[in-house]
C-alpha cells in the first residue's frame, strides 16, 4: 500500500470531474467552500440546456458565528474558555448551526481540550459520541476533517468537536487516553479516510481486510460496480450516472 | 451450518499423529509456526482435549466465529484461555461491512432510506428515522412534520423496539440453552412482523420513514389490528416473564455474568439497557426528545446490577413500556397528512390499493398525465434529481434498542448526501467485551456477548 489512495480514481467516473479553481481568499468568505456548482441543474457529464450554462456557484458550510451563540451554548464556551487556558489559541472558529455547537479545533490542542471538557464539573462531556471523517477535496490544506460528538449526561449538553488537516500531513492526537470508546471509531477512521491518529494503541483496519489498498470513504477513492443489464438494456454502475449534485 | 472453530495451541510443536482429516470423530490438525491448529467441526472435542493434554500447551487461543451460532452473526471472538478462564478476549469484526455510508453518497437524499434500514436489520425503523430527523433538521423542517407522521414514527419505533428485544431474548435464551425462551421470543416478534407488513409492505428493511415524514398513511383497519395485537402481546410476554424471571437456570446463567459498572460504561460510551443496568436512568427518549416522545407517559426502566441478568430483565420490561407508549399513540392518531406540506420535497404521491394490489395511485397519474403540467414537471423533477438540501452538518440521536444511535449528516448543498456517518450503538458497545468477558467463564462469555445484544449489520455497516 502506498500513502496516495489506490486504486487510482476511474478515469471517466462521475466523481472526478476537475472543478476550475477556486480562489481561496474568497473560498473562506463565510465558512468553508464545499463545492462548486455550474449550470441551472448541476448536471454533469451532459450539456446544460437551460441557457444558464455558465452559471457558478459556490457552496459554503456555514461560517463562524459571533457570540451570542444562544441557548447554553455561551455558557459552554465560557465554561471552556475558563477551564482551557489556551482556549483562544486553540479555537479556530465557533459555528452554531441547526441548533449544534460546533468548535473548530487546531489539532495541537485536541487532546488537552477534550480533557478539559470530560473532566471540568461545569461541562462534564462524560460520553464521546466517537469521531467521524469527512474529506473535503476542495479545501486546499484542510482536507480532511475529523468530527467528534460528545455528550454531557450530567448537563444534558451536545458539543461537536471539529479538527482539519491537510492531506499531506494527515496526523492528529489520538484521544483514546481520555476516551477509551474512540478505539475503535478511531480505528474505523484510519481505515476509511486515513487519518492517523498519533498515540492510539493499535491503529489497524477494522471493517476492510487487513491488505487492502486505500482508504475507501475518501472522495477520490471511487465507488466501483458494473453495469446492470435488463433485456438488452445497460444502465451504467451508481457513480456514473448522471447526477444533479 | 457447519460451525468451524480453530484452536491454536502456542508451545511445544508435537508430532502430527492422532487424528486425520479422514477420520470423522477428530478434529482436524495442522502444525503452524504459531503451534498445532485444531479445527472443530462438532462431535470431535475428545482429539482436541487429548491433544491439549498431550502437549502441555499453557496457552491455548479458541477462535470462535465469525461463523457461530452463539456469537449473534459474523462476529469473531478471539479468546486466550488458561483452563476455563478467559485472560484475554478480542474481538475481529468486518465481516459484514457492505459499504452502505460509501453507497449513500451516490444515491439522492429519499433513496438513501432504502440503505440505512439494511444497517441494523433488527431495528430498521430507527436508522431511518435517525437518518431522517438528521436530514430534516438540515432542511430546517423538523417543526413542520405533520402530527400524524410523528405518531406513526413513535409507534413504528416502539412496535420494532419490542420486536428488536424479542430477537434479544429469543437468540440470548437460545445462546444459552434455553430454546423455549427462544420459541416464546420469535413467536412473539412474527406478530409484530405481521404488523410491519401491515403497514410498510415489509417484514424488513422497510424504507418507510421519509424524510419529510413517512412514506404511506396506514392501511385501514391497521389501527384495529394493532390494538388487538398489542392486547395478544401483553398476554403472551407474560410467558416469556414467567419462564425466564426466576428461572434457577437462567439466573445462574446470567446473574454477576458480563459485569460492568457505570464508569465502565461511560469511558466506553456503552449506552442503551447495559447503561441502564448500572442504575441511570439515561434514555434519549426522555433527556432530549424527539418525534414528540415528550407527550407520552412511559418509564425509563432501570436496575443496578450491573449484570446480564440486569439488562435481560431491562428489555423485559421496556416491552411493557412499549406497548403503553403504542396505546397511547393509537389513541393520540387524529386524521391529516403524513408528508410535509412543502411539495419541493415531499414525496409526489401516495400509493393507493387497485384492484391488483397496492401500486401507483391513479389519481395521481390523472393529475399529472392529464390535468397539470406543472404537476409532472415536479414529480419529474423530484424523482430523477431529488430535491437539495442546504450546506451544512447535522446530527441527530435515537434512542435505539441498543443505545444510542446517532447520525452525523454532512451536506454540500447538493441532491445527494455529501457524508452520512452512523454512529451504532452495536458497534460501541461490542468494545465492552473484553471488560466484561476477562477473568470469566468461558461460558459466560457467551451469555455477556448476549447481553450486549450486538446486530453486526449495524456494527459493520
Amino acid at each position: 500500500m502506498t500513502e496516495t489512495n489506490l486504486p487510482e480514481p476511474a478515469a471517466s467516473g462521475g466523481i472526478a470531474t476537475p472543478a476550475p479553481a477556486v480562489d481561496p481568499d474568497a473560498a473562506y468568505v463565510g465558512g468553508e467552500a464545499v463545492a462548486q456548482r455550474r449550470g441551472m441543474f448541476a448536471a454533469r457529464g451532459s450539456g446544460d440546456t437551460s441557457g444558464y450554462g455558465l452559471l457558478q456557484r459556490v457552496v459554503s458550510l456555514p461560517g463562524a458565528s459571533a457570540r451570542p451563540y444562544g441557548g447554553t451554548f455561551d455558557e459552554t464556551a465560557d465554561a471552556l474558555a475558563a477551564a482551557y487556558p489556551a482556549y483562544g489559541e486553540a479555537v479556530e472558529a465557533v459555528v452554531v448551526e441547526h441548533d449544534e455547537l460546533t468548535f473548530h479545533v487546531r489539532r495541537e490542542h485536541l487532546l488537552e481540550f477534550v480533557q478539559a471538557l470530560r473532566d471540568d464539573p461545569t461541562l462534564r462531556f462524560e460520553m464521546c459520541m466517537g469521531v467521524s471523517g469527512v474529506h473535503f477535496p476542495e479545501q486546499t490544506g484542510r482536507e480532511l476533517h475529523a468530527v467528534y460528538h460528545f455528550l454531557s449526561i450530567t448537563h444534558n449538553r451536545r458539543v461537536r468537536v471539529e479538527v482539519s488537516v491537510p492531506d499531506t500531513d494527515r496526523h492528529l492526537p489520538s484521544i483514546v487516553s481520555v476516551y477509551p470508546t474512540c478505539d475503535w471509531h478511531e480505528r474505523e477512521t484510519w481505515d476509511f479516510f486515513g487519518l492517523v491518529f498519533d498515540g492510539h494503541p493499535a491503529l489497524t483496519r477494522i471493517m476492510m481486510p487487513d491488505d487492502w489498498p486505500g482508504h475507501p470513504q475518501r472522495k477520490d477513492y471511487p465507488l466501483g460496480g458494473i453495469p446492470v443489464e435488463y433485456k438488452g438494456a445497460e444502465i451504467p454502475p451508481p457513480d456514473q450516472r448522471r447526477a444533479y449534485t | 451450518m457447519p460451525t468451524t472453530d480453530n484452536i491454536t495451541f502456542e508451545g511445544s510443536g508435537g508430532s502430527d499423529g492422532a487424528g486425520g482429516a479422514g477420520d470423522a470423530a477428530a478434529a482436524g490438525r495442522r502444525e503452524t509456526t504459531e503451534g498445532t491448529v485444531f479445527t472443530v467441526t462438532g462431535q470431535d472435542w475428545d482429539s482436541v482435549v487429548s491433544g491439549v493434554a498431550d502437549e502441555h500447551a499453557e496457552r491455548v487461543v479458541v477462535n470462535m466465529g465469525p461463523q457461530h451460532p452463539s456469537t449473534h452473526g459474523v462476529l469473531r471472538l478471539i479468546l486466550e484461555l488458561d483452563g476455563e478462564t478467559v485472560t484475554e478476549a478480542r474481538v475481529g469484526i468486518g465481516y459484514l461491512h457492505t459499504g452502505i455510508e460509501k453507497n449513500l453518497e451516490f444515491r439522492n437524499w429519499t433513496q438513501a432510506v432504502t440503505f440505512v434500514t439494511r444497517m441494523d436489520y433488527l431495528a430498521p425503523l430507527f436508522n431511518e428515522t435517525a437518518y431522517c430527523l438528521a436530514v430534516e433538521k438540515l432542511l430546517g423542517i423538523t417543526e413542520q412534520i405533520p402530527e400524524r407522521a410523528n405518531v406513526i414514527r413513535v409507534m413504528m419505533m416502539e412496535l420494532n423496539r419490542m420486536s428488536s428485544h424479542l430477537v434479544a431474548l429469543a437468540t440470548g435464551g437460545m445462546e444459552l440453552g434455553a430454546l423455549t425462551a427462544m420459541i416464546f421470543g420469535f413467536r412473539e416478534r412474527e406478530t409484530v412482523l405481521d404488523l410491519f407488513e401491515l403497514v410498510t409492505g415489509l417484514r424488513m428493511n422497510h424504507a418507510y420513514v421519509r424524510p419529510g415524514g413517512v412514506a404511506q398513511d396506514l392501511p385501514s383497519g391497521a389501527v384495529e389490528k394493532i390494538g388487538e395485537s398489542v392486547k395478544l402481546l401483553r398476554t403472551n410476554f407474560k410467558d416469556t416473564a414467567n419462564l425466564l424471571v426466576d428461572n434457577g437456570i437462567w439466573k445462574a446463567r446470567t446473574e454477576g455474568v458480563g459485569y460492568l459498572d457505570l464508569v465502565g460504561c461511560a469511558s466506553l460510551g456503552v449506552t442503551g439497557p447495559i447503561l441502564r443496568a448500572t442504575g441511570l436512568p439515561h434514555d434519549l427518549r426522555k433527556s432530549q426528545p424527539y418525534c414528540g416522545y415528550e407527550n407520552y407517559d412511559f418509564n425509563v426502566v432501570t436496575r443496578d446490577t450491573c449484570d446480564a441478568y440486569g439488562r435481560f430483565l431491562i428489555r423485559l420490561e421496556e416491552l411493557s413500556e412499549s406497548l403503553k407508549i403504542v396505546e397511547q399513540c393509537l389513541e393520540r392518531l387524529e386524521p391529516g397528512p403524513v408528508m410535509v406540506e412543502d411539495r419541493k420535497i415531499a414525496w409526489p404521491a401516495q400509493l393507493a390499493l387497485g384492484s391488483d394490489g397496492l401500486g401507483n395511485s391513479l389519481d395521481h397519474i390523472r393529475h399529472i398525465m392529464g390535468e397539470s403540467m406543472e404537476a409532472l414537471i415536479h414529480h419529474f423533477k423530484l424523482v430523477t434529481e431529488g430535491f437539495a438540501v442546504p450546506a451544512g452538518q447535522a446530527y441527530s440521536a435515537v434512542e435505539s434498542p441498543r443505545g444510542e444511535l446517532g447520525v452525523h449528516v454532512v451536506s454540500d448543498g447538493g441532491t445527494r448526501p455529501y457524508r452520512v456517518h452512523f454512529r451504532d450503538p452495536s458497534f460501541t458497545n461490542l468494545q465492552a467485551t473484553a471488560a466484561m468477558c476477562e477473568g470469566s467463564m468461558i461460558a459466560d462469555v457467551v451469555a455477556a456477548v448476549a447481553s450486549i445484544d450486538p446486530v453486526m449489520g449495524g456494527v459493520d455497516r
